[in-house]
């Protein structure tokens, strides 16, 4: 990404037809919650698997004024975000920010952010496998009869026998869920934590998953339900310890390794959550004592 | 300890700078020049334009450049700039057996009709490496001779006989099917098989290929032909109301056929599977026409048992552009899930060991 790429290119990369194209897409998946919306989608500079999906659907929302906010296991600064980003720096110039609550447009992989959000926000998803059965059926012309029969047995059977084999159930991340009391949906390899932030969530869910050619949609105010039993209610990961630098609970935490001696930390997997907290005063048990070495 | 969890963006800059650095080499030793590799790797060029799906030499010879020589990533490259030209419409069907040869051979019959044109091969050469290469000698005038008689296809020889399947007729007004502004769907059309083939992986084509000849979806296929070469190219334009010449490309074609032992319904016939690329890429042409062949077991009434046999399989992973995005998207961050994971593997670890020391405790209390 190092040549400029803005002349010679349309607003945000992809040609007006092309927008239109999955616009038209992204409408019949916010008419029909969960349901995987096939799309033509396009080659991008960027590697299918590298958020291609989200990039299209970015592309397509994205208006002169909005501001867009790129994160990738939480985090701005991960290598993927930054080029994410940067992309759209370049192709559409618009304005860009890390602070969750000044964007328009969030465009993620692997997390939702700890800060909720809003009507006027477009969360936008990069999933590389939109199909919640394709590890139990490989085939795409079976789980299209199953969607439309409703027929999700099969997801039912396998979260009981990991209860039958572990106690409980061993899916921790991509957890499958239920949109609109209709469609099972894969929220994308989101940690489960984040599954209860779906659901009737104030802001527009948009999935793109380009290598796959689906998008599909949760519309504000949608139920998201996650597959559990009676007997094993859905539960969310859970952490012992607060974040350590901004004493923050209740977050996801990532498990940072400090030395070969088994010295770790937790810290916030949402750095934009993690430094407006520090930046409010708060701290934890590890955080550097003065403000000025934050980064 | 202090725990840095910002700082990428300066890292990746200086990661592509060191990237172009290295791509230049040692500066002592002269750049090479697109048009060195144009006409010097002519065949990398060929594939890169072939799973690129995009005929233009010199964008392809300019992306293994950049690429360094890495063919996936030259053909992605040339993927992403194809993805954003306009398009104008779709070509008048080519004619390949009004193909201007270079060459052409036959596996079923010894002459034929246009003659066997061998034409520049590796065929028949011994790969020894050659040390004379190296000191750049200019190689002796090749022989010439002038385009001989018109070379009808082979497989209009057997439909004169009805021993060959006829080939669907034309229908110059249906839609072209492409895979590229329509997402694919199962069951796909011949069309769209081809076209997926065509853009296909050449190492995957020819594993799958190779794997019907070793019985996994055997077929007993001959080379028919394969003829390599340039055509024309005709487009109908709406505005004029009349066909006009584009220019030309180069491909090879490969006309496989195939035995058929014959159903209630149908006689034992011969059937086909083609094979289609831009520029010289036998292998690549010959595997896809294997696989055609294969991709149309149900059609012939036969039971899909092989994975070549299976379009599902063979057309969701044939692309390479796609196979190595997602392979090495898995060098992209997965923290949060692998936390995840790691809580799991923790809480399942602990209550194994608690369960373990119930069990130890049982036994000590009925061993005392």
């Amino acid at each position: 990404m190092n040549a400029p790429l803005t002349s010679g290119y349309n607003f945000a990369y992809l040609d007006e037809q092309t927008k239109r194209m999955i616009r038209r897409a992204i409408l019949k998946a916010i008419a029909i919650p969960g349901y995987q919306v096939p799309f033509a989608s396009r080659e991008m500079p960027m590697p299918y698997g590298w958020g291609t999906g989200g990039v299209q659907v970015t592309a397509a929302v994205l208006g002169a004024d909005d501001t867009l906010k790129v994160i990738d296991q939480g985090s701005d600064d991960t290598t993927n975000a930054v080029s994410i980003r940067k992309f759209f720096e370049k192709t559409a110039g618009v304005a860009t920010t890390t602070v969750t609550s000044e964007a328009t447009v969030i465009q993620t992989r692997h997390r939702i952010p700890e800060t909720p959000l809003k009507e006027d926000q477009i969360l936008v998803y990069q999933v590389p496998i939109p199909e919640p059965l394709r590890f139990l059926e490989p085939r795409e012309t079976e789980t299209r009869t199953m969607h439309a029969l409703e027929e999700y047995g099969l997801m039912h059977v396998k979260l009981y026998e990991d209860i039958a084999r572990h106690g409980h159930i061993a899916t921790t991340y991509a957890y499958p869920v239920k949109v609109a009391g209709r469609y099972l949906m894969d929220p994308s390899p989101t940690p489960r934590f984040d599954n209860p932030k779906m659901h009737q969530s104030p802001a527009l869910q948009l999935f793109g998953a380009g290598r796959e050619k689906r998008i599909y949609a949760v519309p504000p105010y949608t139920d998201v339900v996650s597959l559990d039993f009676e007997d094993h209610p859905f539960e969310v990961n859970k952490f012992d310890k607060p974040c350590a630098l901004c004493g923050a609970e209740g977050v996801y935490l990532d498990e940072v390794i400090l030395d070969d001696r088994g010295g770790r930390m937790f810290v916030c997997s949402d750095t934009d959550h993690c430094e407006t907290r520090r930046a409010d005063g708060n701290r934890g048990e590890m955080s550097p004592d003065s403000s000025e070495n934050r980064p | 300890m202090y725990v840095a969890v910002k700082g990428g963006e300066a890292a990746i800059d200086n990661a592509h700078a060191l990237l172009a650095h290295e791509r230049r080499g040692d500066p002592s030793i002269p750049e090479i020049t697109p048009d060195q590799i144009r006409e010097q790797l002519a065949l990398a060029v060929d594939r890169v334009m072939a799973e690129g799906s995009l005929h233009d030499r010199d964008i392809a010879a300019l992306a293994i450049k950049q690429a360094r020589g890495d063919l996936i990533e030259a053909i992605f490259l040339v993927r992403a700039f194809r993805t954003t030209l306009p398009r104008f419409g779709a070509s008048e069907p080519l004619d390949t057996s009004a193909m201007s040869v270079r060459r052409r051979i036959s596996a079923t019959y010894k002459d034929l009709p246009g003659g066997q044109v061998l034409g520049p091969t590796f065929d028949y050469t011994h790969r020894l490496i050659d040390f004379t290469l190296a000191g750049g000698a200019a190689p002796p005038a090749p022989a010439t001779a002038t385009q001989g008689e018109a070379a009808p296809h082979v497989t209009t020889l057997l439909d004169d006989e009805g021993l060959i399947e006829r080939n669907p007729s034309a229908a110059p007004d249906a839609p072209v099917g492409d895979l590229t502004r329509e997402p694919l769907a199962f069951p796909a059309s011949r069309d769209l098989r081809l076209q997926n083939l065509a853009r296909g992986d050449e190492g995957f084509l020819l594993a799958l290929g190779y794997s019907t000849q070793r019985g996994y979806g055997r077929t007993h296929p001959f080379v028919g032909e394969i003829r390599f070469g340039t055509v024309q190219v005709g487009f109908h334009a709406e505005d004029l109301g009349f066909c006009v010449d584009l220019g030309t490309i180069s491909v090879t074609e490969c006309e496989m056929v195939t035995q058929f032992k014959g159903s209630a319904e149908a006689a034992p016939h011969f059937t086909r599977g083609y094979g289609l690329v831009f520029g010289q890429s036998e292998r690549k042409a010959m595997s896809m026409a294997l696989i055609d062949r294969a991709l149309r077991t149900a059609e012939f009434g036969e039971d899909v048992v092989a994975p070549a046999q299976d379009e599902e399989f063979v057309l969701s992973h044939s692309d390479n552009v796609q196979a190595t995005g997602f392979v090495e998207h898995l060098k992209l961050p997965h923290y949060v899930d692998f936390q995840a994971e790691l809580g799991l593997v923790r809480q399942l670890r602990s209550e194994f060991a608690a369960r373990q020391a119930d069990l130890d405790a049982m036994r000590k209390e009925a061993a005392e």
